[in-house]
C-alpha cells in the first residue's frame, strides 16, 4: 500500500452504463471493487434495510386514516384482528386473518346490509403505505364507484390485519365482492407500498387462487387513478362473471389501449 | 402405529409417522405455528434417534397425507421405482444417512438411486444430518438440464437474471437485463416477475425477452413468472414462451390453493412443448417452492413443512423441469424466524431436492420482517456454492423493485465463482467471452461504453 499513490476511488471499476439507472429504480450500474460493492452502495443498502425494519414497526395511525378517508365522505368503522400486538401478528398470520370479537360486534349493525363491495383498509406489514395511499386512493376510486352506482357500505379500518380478514368482513356483511387495500411488506426502496386484493362472494375459508391482485400502488409504482381504473374494471368484470382469482385475467389495459370493452376477449 | 423411543427412565411416544417426523425437526416458527414442533429439546432428540431406526421401506406403506385424500401422495406411490429402491430397501434411516455419506454413495450410485427416492425418505434422513452433511451429499448429485444452453455440470453454478419492474416498464427493464448480462448472469434464465397478470403486458414481456435473445444469439431462455394457465392462454395467442413457471406445493389441497393440480400441470408442460423452442434439450419447466406454503394454505395435514416442501419435488419431478427454485426466505418469519432457520431450510431443501434428482436452485433471499440480513446470506450462498447448487438468483444490488425482498446480486455471483471457482453453463460461459464481457479465466473484462449490447438501448447508453 505505500507504494500506491492512486486516489482511494481509484480502486472501483464504474460502470459506463450509468445512463441506464434512468430507466429503473433499480440498483443497476452500482461499479465494483473486485467481485465486492463499492462503499458507498454497502453503505446506501445497510440504510435503506435498516428504515425498512423500522417500518414494520411503525404504529398504525387508525384514527387520522379513518379521518382522512371520513373526510371524502366515506362512512368509517375501527376493527381490529385476533391479533393482540405486532409481535403475535408476525408469529401468527391465522390470528391476523380474523376479527376480534369486539371487532365483530363493531360490525354488528350492518350484517347483511349487502353492499356491492365491501372496502377493508388493513395496515398489513406496512402501515406507512396505509398513511401515505389510502385516502388517496379512495378519492381516485369514489367517482368510479358512483359512475357505476355501486354501494359501498362503511369503509373498514382493520389494525394488525392481513388480507383474508376482508373474508370475514365481507361475509358479515353478505357483501357481493370485497376490496382489501393493505400495506405490502416494505421493501428496500418502496416501504410504502399497497395491494388491493379484490373477492367475490366473500366468505370464511376463500383460498388466494380466488382473489385478483394489484400490487404495487405508490407514487413511483402504479397511481392511484390507474390502480382506481383497474379495480373498478376487475369489479365490474367479477360481478358479471360471478368469479374472481385465477380464472379472471386482468385485461383492463386492452380497454386502455384500444378504448373499447374487452369483453368478447374473455370468453370461457 | 405409534412409535416410542427410551431416554433414560422418560418413555418418549410418537402418535405416528407424521408426528414423529414433525417432533425430529430441527426447530422453526412454522412448526410450531402449525401446533406439531417438539416441545423440548430432549424430545426433538429423541424422535431423531427414533426415526433413525425407521426402515426407509416403512414410508412406502405409511402415507403421511392419506393416499385415498391426495392426488400428490398417489403420484409419489404410483410411480416409486422399485428396483432403483432395491440397493437400498434393507437400510433403517440412519442406515441410510451413514450409506449417503459413504464412498459407495458415488454421483453415479446417486443418479441410479434418485427415482426410487421418495420426498419422505428425503426429508427423514434430512433431520438427522448436519448442515455439513447435507453440504456434503449435495455436492456428489448431479441433475443436469438443457434448453439452450447445459445447466448442472459439475463445477458450474447458473444465475437466473431477475430483471423486475415495479410497473412492468420494458425500458426499465430492459435496463436491468443489460445490467446483468454485463455483469456475467443470465444462464439459467432471465426469468421475470410480472407486476400484472395482463396478458397485452405479459406479451409485450414475452416478445421483449424473446427479441433480446435473439438479437444476440444468447444461449439462454426467457420465463415470466405467471400463473400455469396464464402461459398456456398467451401461448395460443402464439406469443413466444420458452419456459413455462408455476409456483407448486406438497399437497393437493395447497396446489388448489395455487389454483393447479397435476392435469393444469400436464396442460402447460404439453403447450410449452409443443412449440419445440429449446435447441439442445425440451426441459420447458420452471418451479418455485418454499416451505411453509401448505400450511400458509391450511392445507398442510398436520405434517412438518419440511416434509411438504420435499413432496413438491415429487410434483415437479415427472414434468423434467430445467429449474426448481426453493424462495427459501420469502415467505416470512412466521415460518423460518431468522438467519438460522433460513440457512438450516435453504440446505435441507437443497440436499433433498438433489437426492430426488430435481435440478434445485435457492433463491437465497429474506424480508423486511424477517430477522436476517446480508451477512446470513452471505452465510448461506456460500454454503450453497460448495454444495453444488444448480443455480441462485442474479438481482440488481440485492434488491427486487417489485417483490419487496432481498436476495442474491450481480456481485454475489461474481464473488461466489471467484472465492470457489464455479464456472457459468458452458455456452453461456463461451458467448459471454465472444462478446468481450469476459476473459478466457471467466472474470469481467473493463467494459467501455461501446459494448454492442448497450447499443440495444440506444437512448439509455453512455
Amino acid at each position: 500500500m505505500s507504494n500506491d499513490t492512486r486516489p482511494a476511488s481509484g480502486y472501483i471499476i464504474e460502470d459506463a452504463w450509468g445512463k441506464l439507472a434512468r430507466a429503473t429504480p433499480a440498483r443497476i450500474a452500482l461499479g465494483r471493487a473486485g467481485t465486492g460493492l463499492p462503499t458507498r452502495e454497502v453503505l446506501r443498502f445497510a440504510l435503506a434495510h435498516a428504515q425498512a425494519r423500522d417500518a414494520v414497526h411503525t404504529p398504525f395511525e387508525a384514527e387520522a386514516t379513518a379521518a382522512a378517508i371520513a373526510a371524502l365522505g366515506f362512512e368509517t368503522l375501527h376493527v381490529a384482528s385476533a391479533a393482540p400486538s405486532r409481535e403475535a401478528y408476525l408469529r401468527r398470520p391465522d390470528l391476523g386473518r380474523k376479527l376480534s370479537e369486539e371487532g365483530r360486534a363493531a360490525l354488528t349493525p350492518y350484517a347483511g346490509s349487502a353492499p356491492d363491495l365491501a372496502l377493508v383498509v388493513a395496515d398489513g406489514l406496512s402501515s406507512t403505505a396505509i398513511h401515505a395511499q389510502a385516502a388517496p386512493f379512495l378519492a381516485a376510486l369514489k367517482p368510479r364507484l358512483a359512475e357505476e352506482g355501486w354501494s359501498t357500505g362503511p369503509v373498514v379500518i382493520a389494525s394488525q390485519a392481513r388480507v383474508a380478514l376482508g373474508d370475514e368482513v365481507g361475509e358479515i356483511l353478505a357483501a357481493r365482492a370485497v376490496a382489501v387495500l393493505i400495506g405490502e411488506r416494505p421493501g428496500l426502496s418502496s416501504p410504502d407500498s399497497l395491494g388491493l386484493y379484490l373477492t367475490f362472494a366473500p366468505k370464511v375459508g376463500r383460498s388466494d387462487a380466488e382473489r385478483n391482485c394489484i400490487s404495487n400502488v405508490r407514487g413511483e409504482g402504479l397511481s392511484h387513478d390507474h390502480a382506481a381504473f383497474k379495480l373498478a374494471w376487475l369489479l365490474k368484470e367479477a360481478l358479471a362473471r360471478r368469479l374472481t382469482g385465477v380464472s379472471l385475467k386482468d385485461e383492463s389495459d386492452l380497454l386502455l389501449i384500444a378504448g373499447k370493452p374487452p369483453a368478447s376477449r374473455l370468453a370461457g | 402405529m405409534p412409535y416410542r423411543h427410551l431416554i433414560g427412565p422418560r418413555s418418549y411416544v410418537f402418535a405416528d409417522l407424521k408426528e414423529l417426523m414433525a417432533k425430529a425437526t430441527p426447530l422453526r416458527s412454522g412448526d410450531m405455528l402449525a401446533g406439531i414442533a417438539a416441545v423440548s429439546a430432549e424430545e426433538n432428540v429423541a424422535a431423531r434417534m427414533c426415526l433413525a431406526e425407521v426402515p426407509l421401506a416403512t414410508f412406502l406403506t405409511e402415507a403421511l397425507v392419506p393416499y385415498e385424500a391426495d392426488e400428490v401422495t398417489r403420484l409419489i406411490i404410483d410411480t416409486h421405482d422399485a428396483s432403483a429402491f432395491r440397493p437400498v430397501s434393507h437400510m433403517t434411516v440412519g442406515d441410510f444417512r451413514d450409506f449417503l455419506l459413504s464412498d459407495a454413495a458415488s454421483s453415479q450410485a446417486l443418479a441410479a438411486l434418485a427415482p426410487a427416492v421418495t420426498p419422505e425418505m428425503a426429508a427423514a434422513v434430512s433431520k438427522i444430518m448436519r448442515n455439513q452433511d447435507l453440504i456434503a451429499v449435495a455436492r456428489k448429485c448431479r441433475v443436469v438440464t438443457k434448453f439452450r444452453d447445459t445447466i448442472g455440470l459439475p463445477g458450474t453454478m447458473a444465475v437466473r437474471l431477475q430483471p423486475n419492474h415495479p410497473t412492468d416498464d420494458p425500458a426499465g427493464i430492459t435496463a436491468s437485463i443489460l445490467d446483468g448480462l454485463l455483469y456475467g448472469c443470465g444462464d439459467a434464465v432471465i426469468g421475470i416477475n410480472p407486476a400484472s397478470d395482463s396478458i397485452p403486458v405479459l406479451s409485450e414481456l414475452l416478445k421483449l425477452t424473446d427479441d433480446i435473445i435473439a438479437r444476440f444469439d444468447i444461449p439462454t431462455q426467457a420465463c415470466l413468472l405467471t400463473h400455469v394457465t396464464t402461459s398456456t392462454e398467451v401461448i395460443n395467442r402464439g406469443v413466444p414462451v420458452d419456459l413455462v413457471f408455476q409456483s407448486i406445493a406438497g399437497t393437493q389441497a395447497a396446489n388448489a390453493s395455487f389454483g393447479i393440480s397435476l392435469a393444469t400441470l400436464k396442460e402447460g408442460h404439453e403447450a410449452a412443448l409443443s412449440l419445440k423452442r429449446g435447441t439442445l434439450g425440451d426441459n420447458v419447466m420452471y418451479f418455485e417452492t418454499g416451505q411453509g406454503s401448505a400450511l400458509s394454505a391450511n392445507a398442510h395435514h398436520g405434517v412438518d413443512q419440511q416434509t411438504l416442501e420435499a413432496r413438491a419435488y415429487a410434483v415437479a419431478r415427472p414434468f423434467r423441469p430445467l429449474l426448481v427454485n426453493t424462495v427459501v426466505g420469502f415467505i416470512g418469519p412466521e415460518y423460518l424466524y431468522d438467519g438460522k432457520q433460513i440457512i438450516r431450510a435453504g440446505l435441507e431443501d437443497h440436499f433433498c431436492g438433489k437426492l430426488m434428482g430435481v435440478p434445485l436452485g435457492c433463491d437465497v433471499c429474506y424480508t423486511n420482517h424477517a430477522e436476517a440480513d446480508q451477512d446470513d446470506m452471505d452465510t448461506l450462498m456460500t454454503l450453497l456454492g460448495a454444495a453444488g447448487v444448480t443455480y441462485i438468483m442474479g438481482i440488481p444490488g440485492s434488491d427486487d423493485v417489485m417483490l419487496n425482498y432481498q436476495s442474491t446480486s450481480f456481485h454475489d455471483q461474481l464473488y461466489l465463482r471467484d472465492v470457489l471457482g464455479l464456472k457459468r453453463a458452458p455456452e453461456f460461459e463461451a458467448w459471454l467471452q465472444s462478446m468481450g464481457i469476459t476473459g478466457p479465466d471467466g472474470r469481467l473484462k473493463p467494459q467501455g461504453g461501446a459494448n454492442p449490447l448497450l447499443a440495444y438501448a440506444p437512448g439509455l447508453a453512455a
